[in-house]
């Protein structure tokens, strides 16, 4: 049934790359630009979802994500601005500072066994946290107003900015296909099926000799740490941070969205769950433009109520159920 | 050094601000213990009930009282219609559909909020009096909620151990299997749970205009501190809301005197990450 597996699925996969490689060589003009800025976002929020699926399909619902996507994206933005360090040392502290972050905050609940609507809510304490803790601090971080990246004028390569989008789409393609590897490669091995068991029933789990503090611990520190690259990824595309757009509740909630979506327990699917959110927010603001201010996200949140409603396992999810249940089905 | 003076007067605000949370998580955990469901979009409701009190009160110029009562009827539709349109049909999903539900309601809320009454902070006009006892201020925009909320709880309290629909909306937070055993339908008691929680909402709403103004974002305001105070007293747990509100409402009050607002809150929050280590099950839960 493992699509990467049969020769088909590996020319797809094969043409679906060529044709994204492609992508940037057509997309040229004004319409070319603002299409490439919208296939750099969903790559970089895809990879963000694939992050956050590695905990939510094990029964670790975060929604807490905002609080690394934030560290990591404050953390890169304040060094260049203040210290001159250029992202690509501040990007790894970044993912490193975040990941023992996430350390800190999944030791102790995986030793005192905070699971689901406690484990949830505490996540989102932590991006409360971060969020009020990034406006407390305006002297440093410009509070809620946010905070622009110094230009870097001629050292663009060193200050990871560039005025080219395409250098940008590559980057961004590079981290989806990385995040897709990260999930494929924990999808096939020993880690998922001792995660499933924990997500199961962790006391019987424990009884067959699993380990659950540190799966439970590594698979957090995974996630949080691609979090906060994506993070990083993110704001260097922007070149603005905002403590609303990339901490708190809100953008937590949308990541999670995006995954539920799609579908968690598929490879693509976060990804298809989130081309589909952002591509519908983006078709929402053209149509609606600023004449009905609001009204973009009205349908955007009536269409997800109705989506979870009536496909809960996701988009993709649910489509890949249809199509492994009827060869099965006509068998019968 | 902080004046005294300073510290009792913000001890004696976080008693006054803890009323109104108190009926915010009573509300909320009311709803968790019966249905299992939480409400991430609870506060939203809120923010649509003070709507109404500004239209009513200060744009249609109605006496405050009657504004008050539709706003609690309006409190008990909307929770009647999120649970009976959105909560209904998912009863049966996994708990995270269940919680994104009513978080696409909130996204839905809040931008309908701002399509038709835009970002526009509005607040309600008062000609109220404040007493002085001992150097400290105390308004009645504080003293009159307060005092309301508490009644209200009292009400609550009287409802859930007097009445038989309050008998029945325990047995089922107790027990959700055991009554669809002896042949009652769990559907009615969530239906009069919603409507039960709604009017709190509803209530929270024509008290928090007092103080607050009304604005498409005020969830965001009190909507997670709501959930924290819900857990920190343990989800389902009644006594344990209540005195949790005091405790949060106390150290924001202080520390936010003290500090800053914001770090007020980071404190509140700080606090509740360490408790729920300490105790899972909320402060009045037994250790295991």
């Amino acid at each position: 049934m493992r699509a990467t597996g049969s020769l088909a699925g590996r020319g797809a996969a094969a043409a679906v790359g060529v044709v994204l490689l492609a992508v940037p060589l057509f997309l040229t003009g004004g319409w070319g630009q603002y299409a490439l800025h919208v296939l750099i976002q969903i790559f970089i929020w895809s990879f963000i979802g694939q992050a956050w699926s590695l905990m939510g399909r094990f029964g670790l619902v975060s929604l807490g994500h905002g609080a690394f996507l934030g560290l990591g994206a404050y953390a890169v933005a304040l060094l260049w601005n203040f210290f001159g360090l250029t992202p690509w040392v501040g990007a790894v502290i970044a993912v490193v500072g975040t990941g023992l972050f996430a350390a800190v905050i999944a030791y102790p609940c995986s030793r005192f066994r905070v699971v689901g609507h406690y484990f949830t809510l505490m996540t989102l304490a932590v991006g409360e946290v971060i969020r009020l803790l990034i406006i407390a601090e305006r002297d440093w971080t410009g509070g809620s107003l946010g905070l622009t990246l110094k230009t870097a004028g001629s050292r663009g390569l060193l200050a990871i900015q560039f005025a080219d989008r395409r250098v940008f789409y590559y980057g961004a393609l590079v981290l989806w296909a990385a995040g897709l590897w990260v999930w494929w490669r924990l999808d096939r091995s020993m880690a998922r099926s001792a995660m499933e068991a924990i997500g199961e029933d962790e006391t019987a789990a424990a009884s067959v000799g699993i380990h659950v503090t540190r799966f439970k611990i590594g698979i957090t520190v995974l996630s949080a740490a691609m979090t906060a690259l994506g993070g990083v990824a993110y704001a260097q595309y922007i070149t603005y941070v905002n403590p609303e757009t990339l901490s708190g509740i809100g953008v937590s909630l949308r990541i999670v969205f995006a995954v539920v979506l799609g579908g968690m327990y598929v490879l693509l699917g976060p990804t298809v769950g989130t081309a589909l959110t952002i591509a519908l927010s983006e078709s929402l603001r053209i149509v609606f433009g600023l004449k009905f201010i609001g009204m973009a996200e009205t349908i955007y949140g009536l269409l997800l109520v109705l989506f979870i409603i009536f496909l809960p396992a996701g988009i993709y999810g649910s489509l890949a159920r249809l199509v492994a249940r009827r060869p099965a089905g006509a068998g019968v | 050094m902080i004046d005294p003076i300073f510290l009792a007067e913000a001890a004696i605000n976080g008693i006054l601000l803890g009323g109104i949370l108190a009926l915010l998580a009573l509300g909320l955990n009311l709803i968790f213990g019966v249905i299992e469901v939480v409400w991430i979009v609870y506060v939203d409701l809120v923010m649509l009930c003070m709507y109404a009190m500004y239209f009513l009160y200060q744009v249609q110029g109605w006496p405050f009282w009657a504004a008050g009562v539709v706003s609690l009827g309006l409190g008990a539709l909307l929770g009647i219609a999120v649970h009976l349109l959105v909560i209904s049909p998912i009863l049966m999903s996994p708990p995270i559909n269940q919680l994104l539900a009513t978080g696409g309601l909130l996204f839905f809320i809040q931008s309908f909020a701002t399509f038709l009454w835009t970002t526009d902070h509005r607040s309600l006009r008062f000609s109220l009096p404040s007493f002085e006892v001992g150097g400290i201020f105390l308004p009645a925009t504080r003293l009159i909620p307060f005092g309301i909320s508490v009644l209200a709880m009292l009400a609550l309290y009287l409802f859930l151990t007097r009445t038989y629909m309050g008998t029945a909306i325990r047995a089922v937070a107790q027990d959700r299997d055991a009554m669809s055993l002896m042949g009652a339908s769990p559907q009615r008691v969530y239906v009069v749970t919603s409507a039960v929680g709604g009017m709190m909402a509803g209530l929270a709403g024509a008290l928090l205009v007092f103080q607050y103004s009304v604005h498409p974002f005020f969830g965001g305001q009190f909507g997670p501190l709501t959930f924290m105070i819900c857990v920190l007293g343990g989800l389902g747990n009644m006594v344990g809301a209540f005195v949790a509100s005091f405790v949060m409402s106390e150290i924001i009050s202080i520390a936010g005197v003290i500090w800053s607002t914001e770090m007020g809150y980071v404190i509140a929050f700080l606090v509740f990450i360490v408790m729920m280590f300490l105790r899972p099950g909320g402060i009045l839960a037994r250790r295991e």
